[in-house]
């Protein structure tokens, strides 16, 4: 590193350490604009094939009020995704580099989205847990240091809450159902309780870039940190629906304030990641099939908007 | 063919006599969808009463490497604000 490139180094970490933001066009350390560039669209995929377990009960939501109330929550992540490949691209990297990244399978996103949605009850748990976990994380980035993304989450997260309270709504009026329905809810929570967990990655121990990402206060908070915070806000609300969290280690502590909870599968953790989970497969193909079948609307418009353009300047001539 | 749709900057007005504010941008391939995409990404909450749109490529924005010379001028210049001035504290409404 030349001379120059560590007094900027210096000069930017000081930025951050007294809370300035970091914004687009500012000089920024090359490893900083490419983990950002990674996170944030590792983010925006998170949202935009989040959309996909979900879309696929709107069609057969019981009532009308529970389907506008999912056609808007999906249409939101489908904003989510916008905002944050927005986000992204003022890094420079352009839309559809992204789009490649996420269709050939380059890129990452949440593996929480691998797994299934089997019954109705789990579009209650997802939206109770899955966004309960997302919120506790992004509540955190609106603090974040680079700008963009930073503004992208604070719009994110005043539209998350209503996301949130519609998944408990759909579990509590499950668990003040039949018999049948509460256990619809309960085997929900039993299948999504721990790939919730498993939504902040690794344990503090086994992630490396954790201390880099705090250094430049892309984080906050560690990864185990969000987890006891999901664990403590979550428990309480899992007793209000009389349902039972599937951890037998799990049990308030006295001394620190906390539950206790018991060690995750990390093996499944990593086998997901790894593109072995239960949709992995499905989650890319039908992501390409929507990309592909959509190229002829993207073109058309195109050719429509140039189009356009043309007639006007043949008026004005 | 493969081409990119142009990057929009999106500018919301809240309410009536308020300014228009950058929301954030998308993409679309002219004016009137960008319009149109806008209204279903950044107004799907009442969020606003009117938009702007204009191709990213149109804004020229200051170079931050020059803000030194062209913001720190004005830090030094304390007397352009209101408190510089003494006054007697009988006087109220100054
Ligand atoms: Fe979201
Ligand atoms: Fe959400």
């Amino acid at each position: 590193m030349d001379n120059k490139t560590r007094d900027l180094e210096v000069e930017f970490q000081a930025r951050i350490d007294s809370g300035e933001n970091i914004e687009a066009k500012d000089w920024m350390p090359e490893k900083y604009r490419k983990t950002h560039i990674r996170q944030i669209s590792q983010h925006a995929h998170s949202e935009v094939i989040g959309m996909l377990p979900e879309g696929n009960w709107i069609t057969r939501a019981p009532s009308l009020r529970r389907k506008v109330a999912l056609l808007a929550k999906v249409q939101d992540e489908a904003g989510h995704g916008l905002y944050l490949y927005s986000a992204a691209e003022t890094l420079g990297i352009s839309r559809d580099q992204l789009m490649e990244q996420l269709n050939s399978g380059k890129a990452k996103y949440s593996s929480i989205f691998n797994y299934p949605t089997v019954t109705w009850a789990d579009i209650g748990a997802v939206g109770w847990l899955v966004d309960g976990a997302a919120i506790i994380n992004q509540v955190m980035l609106t603090k974040t240091s680079y700008g963009p993304y930073a503004r992208a989450m604070v719009r994110i997260c005043k539209e998350e809450s209503f996301h949130q309270r519609q998944g408990y709504e759909i579990m509590l009026t499950l668990c003040n159902g039949t018999e049948v329905q509460k256990a619809m809810a309960q085997d929900a929570l039993n299948r999504w309780w721990w790939p919730s967990m498993m939504m902040f990655g690794p344990r503090d121990e086994d992630s490396p870039n954790t201390e880099q990402s705090m250094k430049w206060k892309i984080k906050k908070k560690t990864n185990d940190e969000l987890r006891q915070q999901f664990v403590d806000q979550t428990v309480p609300q899992a007793e209000i629906l009389g349902l039972t969290v599937p951890d037998p280690d799990l049990k308030w502590n006295e001394k620190t304030g906390h539950y206790d909870f018991g060690e995750l599968d990390w093996e499944e953790f990593w086998n997901v990641v790894k593109g072995n989970g239960l949709c992995n497969k499905k989650r890319l193909a039908d992501r390409n099939k929507a990309w592909d079948e959509g190229a002829w609307v993207r073109e058309a418009a195109t050719v429509h908007a140039e189009k356009k353009a043309n007639r006007r300047l043949n008026k004005a001539v | 063919m493969n081409k990119e749709w142009p990057i929009w900057e999106i500018f919301i007005r809240s309410k009536n006599g308020l300014e228009h504010r950058h929301a954030g941008s998308l993409h679309a391939a002219d004016a009137e969808m960008a319009i149109q995409n806008a209204r279903d990404v950044y107004t799907r909450r009442q969020e606003g009463v009117s938009l702007w749109v204009v191709e990213s490529k149109h804004i020229t924005a200051s170079n931050p490497e020059k803000n030194g010379e062209l913001f720190e001028p004005a830090a030094d210049k304390v007397y352009r604000h209101p408190t510089f001035y003494t006054l007697p504290d009988e006087i109220k409404h100054m």
